[in-house]
């Protein structure tokens, strides 16, 4: 399992279409990727899910992936955090 | 056998074509326990491909007839219908619970609604619970085997059919193809009647049962100048009022010579006709239709539009666009009137017995000054491209103007202080649309630069008769002498101040009122941009002198609406 943590810095939080862009590059990998906030963890293939959790301006989030291309999936995952300026 | 159905006419034309119901078919099922959990979780992703298949095609042909950004909704749409939560959440229901497909969508549907709903505070997310019903009724209607209307879909000429309609149904129709609209509910200043305005096809709103008689592929005419519908017409029917389409091309086509001219009147006096817009796109019409000015920017659409409070940025590009479109003629803008019957998802208001004489307009932006004022700053911006004029809405007493003048005032020297460039020439005036203001309009001449009529309003609470009421629909009276000594009290006391007076409501543009408005020496007419050629033919041919005698009557002697309206029709032949 691979599992990175985020300090996020939008703004607005992940929500709206940065949620969707990392809905998205989440949905393209075989692993479980899951996103930790507050004790609780959601799917993030999930945009229902992800949305649910509320996560604000300053939130420290982690993200992990379980499977065969666990590495890949976190790098892509961080790749989209980072362009969408959700965290640095 | 045709039948004929009465509404009220919303924007003028004549229209034959088939009817197309914009209406929700029947969703309702019975939650019933199930055995063949399997088969039924097949049933559910029978249904969700199906959906699926369906969303793709609608997301192509959207993007084609309606661009990009109509067509995302469908984007976020399929992704819901993909989400592993959601269609997760509904087939473990059917398993756990052994319940029917229909209960178990119904009931994950409801949870998630219900959740991003209560997320008051996030109108992003309270739009998402919108998307997720739209979706669950769009899965069910497969369940159930009924056909959902996809408007988006239409590829051959209609005539809309619906209950009511909003903006997110307007936005989803392909121009090209409807012909007209018509629906149960609404007036004239109703959404589908403003958009069919704008639009320049005929509509018919109010008609209150065209969904319950019209059927699907019906042929219907649209007489959107009479208010008349003919279902099922017959064939003579189908040739008179083609007849009557021509007669009203023609008669249009002769209006259309007046495009470049002034509006004089046949004893040589010059008026001003401008147009109402809502948002930069109306330009196109104000210019086709040769408005002198822009009378009433509706600015409340740049908010109605929008997911959250428009940027002071995207209101400046907004305003200057219109601006430089118009050159030197005069644009009226009228600050954020909110409230009402007009609301905005992001900023909730308190539930009110008495909306339209609650908490709106200019009492919003009063005690949301930050609102205002960022409105205010967009506007002193742009104020450089071109000629603004800026009113506010709903002021009832001296002390609000004053306030909201400070405000401008406050705006504009914060702007010049950090060096921005702002027009100098900014005229300030109010809508007078309460009898408050109307009475006490001498006073209130003094600090004004002008007044500006709202008709609709006026109306309405000098009759003390809520205007989408159709039971009291016979009290809007706009020739009522009553209506008509408050107008002339507030011409008169702009004048002999030296300041000018318009009238942005509908009756503006309406053939009886504007002889009697003449004969009040109203300056202003604004209109919808599709009345300005037909006001201007008929000012033409009327002298000011004879329209003075005339009004005078209507005031002293004449003691209802009707006996005025006679009166007039008499005397201007028409």
């Amino acid at each position: 399992m691979e599992k990175r943590d985020f300090h996020v810095i939008a703004e607005t939080g992940i929500h709206a279409r940065p949620a969707t862009l990392l809905v998205q590059t989440a949905s393209k990998f075989s692993s479980d990727i899951n996103l930790e906030y507050k004790g609780k963890s959601v799917n993030l293939k999930s945009i229902m899910g992800v949305m649910s959790l509320g996560v604000g301006q300053g939130a420290d989030v982690t993200i992990s992936a379980d499977g065969a291309d666990e590495k890949d999936a976190i790098d892509a995952v961080a790749e989209t955090m980072k362009k969408e300026g959700l965290s640095e | 056998m045709s039948e004929q159905l009465k509404g009220i006419a919303a924007s003028d034309g004549i229209a034959i074509a088939k009817a197309y119901r914009l209406v929700e078919p029947d969703l309702s099922f019975n939650k019933q326990a199930v055995d063949d959990t399997e088969n039924e979780t097949k049933r559910l992703e029978t249904a969700i491909s199906k959906s699926n298949d369906e969303l793709q095609i609608i997301r192509d042909k959207a993007k084609e007839a309606l661009g990009e950004e109509e067509a995302q909704v469908f984007d976020a749409h399929m992704m819901i219908l993909a989400d592993p939560e959601f269609t997760g959440a509904v087939k473990q229901k059917i398993v756990d619970e052994k319940v029917n497909a229909e209960a178990a969508l119904d009931e994950v549907s409801s949870q998630f609604v219900s959740m991003f709903e209560a997320m008051t505070d996030n109108k992003y997310m309270q739009e998402r619970a919108a998307d997720v019903r739209d979706v669950t009724k769009r899965i069910m209607s497969h369940l159930l085997g009924v056909e959902l209307p996809n408007p988006a879909l239409i590829d051959k000429e209609v005539i809309i059919v619906a209950k009511d309609l909003t903006p997110s149904d307007t936005a989803q129709l392909n121009k090209n193809f409807v012909k007209a609209f018509v629906t149960d509910l609404g007036g004239r200043t109703a959404h589908s009647a403003i958009m069919a305005r704008s639009l320049e096809i005929p509509a018919i709103v109010g008609s209150e049962n065209i969904t319950t008689e019209a059927t699907e592929d019906e042929m219907i005419i649209v007489d959107g100048i009479n208010g008349d519908i003919i279902l099922d017409p017959t064939d003579a029917e189908i040739a008179e009022y083609q007849e009557k389409a021509k007669a009203f091309a023609a008669q249009k086509a002769e209006w259309n010579k007046l495009k470049n001219e002034a509006t004089v009147t046949a004893d040589g006096k010059h008026y001003t006709i401008a147009a109402n817009i809502g948002t930069p796109k109306d330009l196109t019409g104000v210019l086709d239709n040769g408005a002198e000015a822009i009378g009433l920017y509706r600015t409340e659409f740049l908010y109605m539009d929008s997911a959250e409070l428009p940027s002071e940025d995207d209101q400046f590009q907004a305003y200057k666009t219109v601006l430089e479109s118009m050159g030197d003629k005069p644009v009226v803008v009228r600050t954020m009137d909110i409230g009402g019957d007009k609301h905005l998802p992001y900023l909730p208001l308190p539930e009110e017995m008495n909306p339209f004489l609650g908490y709106r307009a200019i009492r919003i932006s009063l005690d949301r000054q930050e609102i205002f004022r960022t409105q205010l700053r967009a506007l002193l911006r742009a104020s450089v491209h071109g000629k603004l004029q800026i009113m506010f809405p709903m002021i009832a007493t001296l002390p609000e103007f004053r306030q909201a003048k400070a405000i401008f005032e406050e705006e504009k020297a914060k702007l010049v202080a950090e060096g921005t460039p702002v027009s100098d020439d900014i005229q300030t005036g109010i809508m007078i649309e309460i009898p408050a203001a109307a009475v006490l309009a001498d006073q209130f001449a003094k600090e004004v630069d002008f007044f500006s009529i709202g008709t609709n309003d006026l109306i309405q609470y000098t009759m003390a008769a809520d205007r989408g009421n159709e039971h009291v629909s016979y009290l809007y009276q706009p020739y009522n002498p009553s209506i008509l000594r408050l107008v002339k009290n507030v011409i008169d006391a702009a004048h002999k101040e030296g300041k000018w007076t318009g009238m942005c409501g509908e009756a503006a543009g309406d053939s009886i009122m504007a002889p009697l408005l003449l004969g009040m020496g109203l300056d202003e007419y604004s209109m919808s941009a599709t009345s300005v050629l037909r006001v201007r033919s008929l000012m033409k041919r009327l002298s000011t002198a004879d329209m003075k005698v005339l009004a005078d009557k209507a005031m002293t002697e004449m003691t209802t609406n009707d006996e005025v309206a006679e009166m007039v029709k008499k005397a201007t032949n028409q």
